[in-house]
């Protein structure tokens, strides 16, 4: 199972059955390394029940059955000898509304971090706060109130408050289920030009209803319908040249 | 047209009936607490004119019936904080390790089914708890201790402080679980979404998140034990009696009480009217305790934004 | 698990993880035993219960010959032969004088009867602690063999009121008691509490003077119970001067008590009812309380039931206050009003509880069972009634 050298991560032949709703249907596509790839489509086509796929979310979900396999490094991440924990470690998730823990700025990003030993408490704990807190663009705003509640930032810096989170657990992908659907257009902005910024160092998948958003900042798209992977491409192809009637009369605006 | 306005009129006056007796209703729910505040206070008032009130909240001897007859209620104060304490001690864990299992762990199968079974424990009349204690429990507990070369009594404060704590376990676990449950989901799955195992989640996520709420669960239960009567009048014992051994007997406020008012004393001797004295301490405790908890859940409300509770 | 065998293929395997996973297991497993504890105490109390109580519901017989004469009136205890007269009820005996009375042809005749054994004799029987001399034991194993000496369903339990005789004891003049108590408590809580209700959610103004209120509700029903006891003391009793022990006193003390509950539910299940039917009633030029009596009410009305079910489950459970308003008196009649002395089952068990006979040891455990099947049956009806008439609107 050797992967191509820029492939981060190799979905074959993915099924996934709520219950007797099948809702995925035999998905296989490869996600590139240090690219930010786009899962676009209409409400209910998958794409979000997709992602959390790649990390193992819907193992939370007991009616979820889900076949195929997803490789990461060589290695299928349903594997029986794989941990679903080390799995969510190592591909983090950012949700569609900003969920800061009930803590302190800090604590919010230093806890996960402290839990998995990344560092310990005290200075490199600070370095490692800060760190991910200049990379998620948000240190300056915040440097001065680090022991405020996470809840008392605005929905966009709580968002990117969130980011912050993530990356300080170091993970290799970050899922981004909608990030930006209940911001503003500033804050959304902000979030885009980070995204940009990140993927020098993360592989990133988003999930988008905005074929705007994706058209910005996607390398690759991929389109969703019922279920049914329809067309994985690079995004310039995927919304000028699409070589699906579908796909085209999704971007078109026909449906969705 | 005569008689349209006449039946408005009628009509008018039917309604304001209605609504005096509405009012009226509510005024009489009103009227109650301050029934009871001052039907407890009046008497009361009259047994501290009659002994001293610093003996009372200070004072280590009560020896009413006799005729130099003694109110000291600091040993029924600590009998009363003893087995309270016992109490809280098996209800806290248990109520609210239920709880957690409950909201967190249980699928919907096993929680419809586990859930009614403990609101039967809730429904189980306090008089019964209390046969249980005396019948049952407290015997085992002399026994038990006995095979061990301890001696303890029959009317011990562990065997009514055990019992009582089982009797709370639904009060914490009932409000519990409600508070859990209002924890929004999305901080449990950012969490998992970090890589935390689901005990980390809950521990150190959900739980601080439910804080408040928990901690109203828990000063409701602990009011509640302060208040019980049954168990400890059937299991506990009658003497005053200051000691941290919860193998001894002991005696609590609501005892006393009790004790003091089926004799067939003078309503209006000191040996009456102390159940007066006594239950004022009661009524201010329990009040204060149950403001707090309203004033905790009511901050849990207002931060999650829940009106389900 | 296969997990914790470290692969050096695995780019997942983590091995800090084993001891959190470890951790994260022991914290479910201690919720788990939590519940496990109380459902399995909540199991071996009635276990217990069952155990202690189901044996009262028979009690020990015995068939001997009876003499109705002018010398057993005078004396009943001349009524059976001398062997049987140490093993025999004196309560039954007492009875013959009546069974006389009520037919009189028995005057002058010999009946073998079944006679009441009192109750050394029948806890003897049931294997339990007894009193019982040596040469009545011989008598009794040899009548037992004889198919004279039977355990029989305890009518006494369901037909008497209380008696200092264990045998001659019975739970009826405390059920209905009870039902009196009950019946008070309803007739006072259910109109006020409902009409509290109705005003604080349809009427009331929101203001201090209805946040007073609504601060008010939820202390009153954070009192202990038996500070209720103390007030219906001192102002039903000592002020109004009504008569001691009545159901009367107890049903307004248990009034107060439960019109929290009743208040609390009620809010809930009008609250409930959608505006849009409060709106389309005034759209039809309907009065506020047109509206609220015709349309909003009955449809709240599934919810208050269940509601007042509960709180009169837990009023009808509730012992301390009753005891300090005195319906602990010793009722050997049943109260035929409310304002007679009467006792209510739960201080009933708890009158027998304090009794030294081994044999109201069982009369308490029995009555327990009954008390709490009754209570069992009325949440489950009201959790019928709230699962009927869940409406989702």
């Amino acid at each position: 199972m050797k992967q191509e050298k820029n492939t981060k991560i190799q979905v074959r032949d993915l099924n996934l059955y709520y219950g007797d709703n099948h809702a995925l249907h035999n998905i296989s596509m490869d996600i590139q390394e240090n690219k930010i790839t786009a899962l676009i489509g209409p409400s209910g086509c998958g794409k979000s029940t997709f992602l959390r796929c790649l990390n193992r979310m819907n193992d939370l979900i007991t009616s979820a059955k889900i076949e195929g396999e997803v490789i990461i490094d060589d290695k299928n991440i349903y594997d029986k000898d794989v941990d679903e924990v080390a799995v969510r470690k190592r591909i983090g998730m950012v949700f569609q509304q900003p969920n800061p823990f009930p803590k302190s700025i800090y604590e919010n990003i230093a806890y996960a971090a402290l839990k998995h030993g990344i560092v310990k408490k005290g200075a490199s704990c600070d370095e490692l706060v800060e760190k991910s807190l200049i990379q998620a663009g948000l240190w300056e705003e915040v440097k001065h109130k680090l022991s405020e509640p996470g809840t008392s930032l605005s929905g966009g810096q709580q968002q990117r408050l969130c980011i912050a989170r993530t990356i300080a657990v170091q993970p290799d992908v970050i899922l981004m289920d909608e990030p930006t659907s209940a911001l503003d257009p500033i804050s959304t902005e902000k979030i885009e030009a980070l995204m940009l910024e990140l993927k020098k160092q993360y592989t990133i998948i988003i999930v988008t209803h905005n074929m705007q958003q994706a058209g910005r900042i996607a390398d690759m798209t991929a389109f969703f319908h019922m279920g049914d992977l329809i067309e994985y491409a690079e995004t310039e192809t995927i919304f000028i040249n699409p070589v699906e009637k579908k796909t085209e009369d999704y971007i078109t605006g026909r449906f969705g | 047209m005569k008689s349209f306005e006449l039946k408005q009129r009628n009509h008018g006056l039917k309604e304001q009936l209605i609504h005096l007796c509405l009012i009226s209703a509510a005024a009489i729910s009103v009227l109650t607490t301050f029934g009871v505040l001052f039907s407890i206070l009046f008497e009361a008032i009259e047994f501290f004119q009659m002994r001293s009130f610093w003996y009372f909240i200070t004072g280590t001897e009560w020896s009413p019936g006799v005729d130099n007859s003694k109110f000291g209620a600091l040993p029924i104060f600590a009998g009363t904080f003893m087995i309270t304490f016992i109490a809280m001690a098996v209800a806290l864990p248990i109520g609210l390790g239920s709880a957690i299992f409950l909201s967190e762990y249980a699928s919907p199968f096993w929680r419809d089914k586990l859930k009614p079974l403990l609101e039967i424990l809730a429904g189980i009349p306090t008089v019964v708890y209390g046969f249980f204690a005396a019948i049952t429990v407290a015997p085992g507990i002399v026994n038990f201790f006995a095979s061990l070369g301890i001696q303890a009594s029959f009317n011990s404060a562990l065997a009514s402080g055990i019992v009582m704590g089982i009797m709370i376990i639904p009060v914490i676990s009932s409000l519990s679980d409600d508070v859990i449950r209002a924890v929004p989901d999305s901080l449990r799955k950012a969490s998992l979404g970090l890589g935390m195992t689901e005990g980390e989640t809950i521990f150190n996520i959900v739980l601080p998140s439910a804080l408040p709420g928990i901690i109203s669960a828990s000063i409701l239960g602990l009011s509640k034990a302060l208040g019980e009567t049954m168990i400890v009048v059937m299991a506990a014992g009658l003497r005053p009696n200051m000691t941290w051994n919860p193998l001894e007997d002991m005696t609590t406020v609501t005892v006393r009480i009790v004790d003091a008012l089926v004799g067939d004393n003078e309503f209006n001797s000191p040996d009456t009217l102390s159940a007066f004295a006594l239950g004022l301490v009661l009524f201010a405790v329990t009040l204060v305790l149950n403001v707090i908890s309203l004033s905790l859940i009511r901050k849990f409300k207002e931060k999650y934004k829940v009106n389900t509770l | 698990m296969s997990r914790s065998t470290p692969k050096s293929d695995n780019p997942f395997y983590d091995a800090s993880l084993n001891a959190r996973h470890f951790r994260a297991k022991a914290f479910k497993l201690f919720t788990l035993s939590s519940i496990v504890f109380a459902i399995s105490f909540l199991l071996f109390f009635l276990g217990d219960m069952v155990y202690k109580g189901l044996p009262d519901f028979q009690q020990a017989y015995i068939k001997i010959d009876v003499s109705y004469s002018e010398k057993s009136l005078a004396s009943i205890r001349q009524a059976v032969d001398k062997k049987y007269r140490r093993v025999v009820s004196r309560s039954w005996l007492r009875g013959i004088p009546r069974q006389v009375e009520a037919n009189p042809e028995l005057m002058n005749t010999t009946q073998t009867r079944w006679v009441l054994l009192n109750h050394q004799v029948d806890q003897y029987l049931k294997g339990h602690y007894y009193k019982v001399k040596a040469k009545n034991i011989k008598l009794i194993d040899a009548m037992q063999k004889e198919g004279k000496v039977e355990l029989q369903f305890n009518e006494i339990f369901f037909t008497h009121g209380d008696s200092k005789i264990p045998e001659n004891s019975g739970f009826k003049s405390a059920i209905i008691g009870s039902i009196l108590t009950l019946l008070v408590m309803m007739v006072v809580a259910f109109p006020l509490g409902v009409m509290t209700a109705v005003y604080l959610e349809e009427f009331a103004p929101d203001n201090r003077w209805t946040q007073l209120i609504e601060i008010n509700i939820n202390n009153l029903a954070a009192i202990p119970s038996i500070l209720f006891g103390l007030l219906g003391l001192a102002v039903f009793i000592t002020l109004f001067g009504m008569p001691r022990s009545s159901p009367l006193v107890g049903g307004l003390t248990l009034a107060l008590m439960t019109l929290p509950v009743i208040i609390v539910s009620a809010r809930a299940a009008l609250r409930s009812v959608p505006d849009n039917i409060r709106q389309a009633g005034y759209g039809l030029g309907l009065t506020k309380i047109q509206v609220v009596q015709d349309h909003v009410l009955p449809l709240a009305f599934p919810g208050i039931m269940t509601g007042s079910i509960i709180g009169l489950a837990h009023a009808m459970g509730e012992t301390a206050p009753l005891i300090i308003i005195g319906m602990i008196a010793f009722i050997p009649d049943t109260p035929t009003s409310i304002f007679e002395a009467a006792t209510v089952m739960p201080a009933q068990l708890f009158t027998w509880a304090g009794m030294p006979e081994r044999a109201y040891v069982e009369r308490t455990a029995a009555g327990i069972m009954v008390l709490i099947s009754v209570l069992i049956t009325m949440n489950t009806f009201a959790i019928y009634l709230r699962k009927k008439f869940e409406v989702k609107w």
